[in-house]
């Protein structure tokens, strides 16, 4: 199995490209996050919730669930994406040609994880104008490593259902059904500890309630699980995800 | 040398046998067109070759390689235009064909030539750099054939090329696709259930009914076949015709109906000017009118079918919605 670097890079050209061209979905994509941002970050603004004590305020403890679901739903939009290549005839120009699977693969998801980073990255800006405070430029460094993770492993997610689905229609209901009951059971938006204990136990099988709290501790030094933890977790979950991600994609027919 | 061989090639989807046991060769530099109606299995068969899907069992080679197993080489060596559009709308018409290039391995200057070439061959210059999403229809179709030559292949995929184009931009797609034959030297094989664009494209065409060639050679002699050419002639005095035309030799079939002789020739458009020079006063009789009707390649079709296409797409597509039940189910 050979990789194509010359394909990865032009397959991630073209995400780029189309990306700077569709500024009406880039806003869509991020205005979903940015109200939960607004009105949950003021309207929550030094009040007092229990188990969010150890993080200075609300603000504070609700960036990185933001941040994670930014990244959630655009990798997962990234990785489905090969629905609409389907429905438009453009995969079978790329199933066409002369490059190996995983190539395409590659070159997807590093085209969706640019453009997802550069969103979360985005929102993390416009929280800091809210009055986010980043502790230092290492913490933001570490912050992206654990957002790679993040939305790589949610691009192979997509990918899977993009391969499984057959036409666009699923996918409204993907999104109603997938990546909702994942973003609110990941403790985005508050603390886990508040939890009734079987939905507290089910949120430790979703996979980005280790991203938010990877993201806690990188940007704000602190978090419930040992980061140790939520990394490994989340390299696991990003391995996996791609591998048979590129598998039920092999399998697909065009 | 042989461009395309194929050994009794199968597919089967679910129990249909969509193709089922073709054999042809394609010989390098020819147009060969496969003049079935839809669902006969002209698509599957161009989609295996092309490597897109799986044969169920038989032999292929395209430009001496199997596509059961080396795949990325025959996709090396073929260049693919779909029935439906396969182009990016969000990326302008030269970025497209940029982006084939350099998945097809090749180096970005040597792909910035190649396109403004492609682009040169179907006359899209001036468009190049605007979004596919404004270009028509066929302005679609012209970028796909100049997409399919940027990365020189030796063979030309075209599946129904001109479907749902109008008849000028039909007759534009015919000449380039006569041209990239002719003088590039492109071994092209073409799909199509428009008896024209067989007729006046393909070197050989291959009629395919149910999956099945029911028959394979040079227009010319598929038509040839059902006993050539038919010239009818109106006379003042058909009795007296009737004398003359009995004794011409060439004359392999002679009909009469109501003053109006059918005469069944070879090579009708020579034999007029014969029947014109006829002496007039010595004959006695007078010719009111002439006309020449050349079997068309649908009459071929009807010959070895019993059907016309049109009647068979009716039932064709009765047996797609059957297949289409049996595979929900």
């Amino acid at each position: 199995m050979e990789i194509n670097f010359t394909a990865i890079y032009i397959l991630w050209l073209r995400e780029m490209k189309r990306f700077l061209r569709s500024w009406s979905r880039v806003f869509s994509a991020l205005m979903m996050p940015l109200f939960f941002l607004i009105f949950l970050g003021f309207g929550f603004k030094g009040a007092f919730i229990p188990g969010v004590g150890q993080t200075k305020d609300y603000i504070h403890f609700l960036v990185p669930g933001i941040i994670g679901m930014t990244l959630i739903t655009t990798s997962m939009m990234a990785g489905i994406s090969v629905l609409w290549d389907r429905e438009f005839g453009f995969l079978k120009e790329i199933t066409v040609a002369p490059v190996s699977r995983v190539s395409i693969v590659l070159g997807r998801i590093f085209g969706g994880m640019t453009t997802s980073l550069i969103q979360a990255i985005l929102i993390l800006l416009i929280s800091m104008i809210m009055g986010f405070k980043l502790p230092n430029f290492l913490a933001f460094l570490f912050s992206i490593i654990v957002m790679i993770l993040i939305s790589s492993g949610f691009i192979g997610l997509g990918l899977i259902f993009a391969s499984l689905m057959k036409d666009i229609q699923g996918f409204g209901l993907i999104m109603q059904m997938v990546v909702f009951p994942l973003f609110f059971l990941s403790g985005a938006l508050f603390p886990l500890s508040n939890l009734p204990k079987f939905l507290r136990i089910i949120s430790y099988f979703d996979p980005l309630t280790y991203g938010v709290e990877g993201l806690r501790m990188a940007l704000l030094g602190n978090s419930f699980l040992p980061f140790w933890f939520s990394l490994s977790s989340l390299v696991l979950f990003s391995i996996l995800m791609i591998i048979l991600g590129a598998f039920f994609f092999e399998k697909s027919e065009v | 040398m042989s461009s395309i061989l194929v050994e009794n090639l199968v597919k089967v989807f679910n129990s249909l046998r969509a193709v089922d046991g073709i054999s042809f060769e394609v010989k390098e530099g020819e147009l060969f067109g496969l003049l079935g109606p839809n669902g006969a299995g002209k698509t599957t068969t161009l989609n295996m070759l092309a490597t897109l899907i799986r044969p169920t069992s038989g032999n292929a080679f395209v430009s001496g390689f199997d596509v059961f197993r080396e795949r990325n080489k025959v996709r090396k060596s073929i260049g693919m235009v779909f029935q439906e559009p396969a182009l990016d709308n969000y990326l302008t018409g030269r970025e497209n064909l940029e982006f084939h290039g350099m998945m097809y391995g090749l180096k970005r200057k040597e792909t910035k030539e190649r396109v403004k070439e492609a682009l040169k061959i179907v006359e899209l210059e001036e468009f190049a750099n605007k979004l596919v999403q404004t270009y028509s229809g066929g302005m679609k179709r012209r970028l796909e054939i100049a997409r399919a030559l940027v990365h020189q292949p030796k063979v030309l995929f075209l599946d129904e090329p001109t479907l749902g184009l109008d008849a000028q931009t039909r007759r534009k797609i015919w000449e380039y696709i006569k041209k990239l034959n002719k003088e590039k030297g492109v071994t092209i094989i073409l799909t199509t259930h428009y008896m024209e664009e067989a007729d006046f494209l393909a070197d050989r065409v291959a009629i395919i009914d149910f999956g099945k060639i029911v028959a394979l050679d040079t227009p010319e002699n598929l038509k040839n076949l059902l006993g050539g050419d038919v010239i009818s002639i109106e006379v003042d005095n058909w009795q007296n015709a009737k004398k003359v035309f009995e004794k011409l030799p060439w004359v392999k079939k002679l009909n009469h109906e109501n003053g109006t002789f059918y005469l069944q020739v070879e090579k009708g458009e020579e034999k007029i000017p014969l029947l014109i020079k006829v002496d007039e006063k010595e004959a006695g009789f007078q010719i009111k009118s002439i006309n020449l009707r050349k079997p068309t390649l649908e009459d071929v079709f009807l010959y070895f079918t019993g059907k016309t296409i049109r009647e068979r797409e009716a039932s064709q597509s009765e047996r797609f919605k059957e297949m289409a039940k049996r595979h929900r189910r």
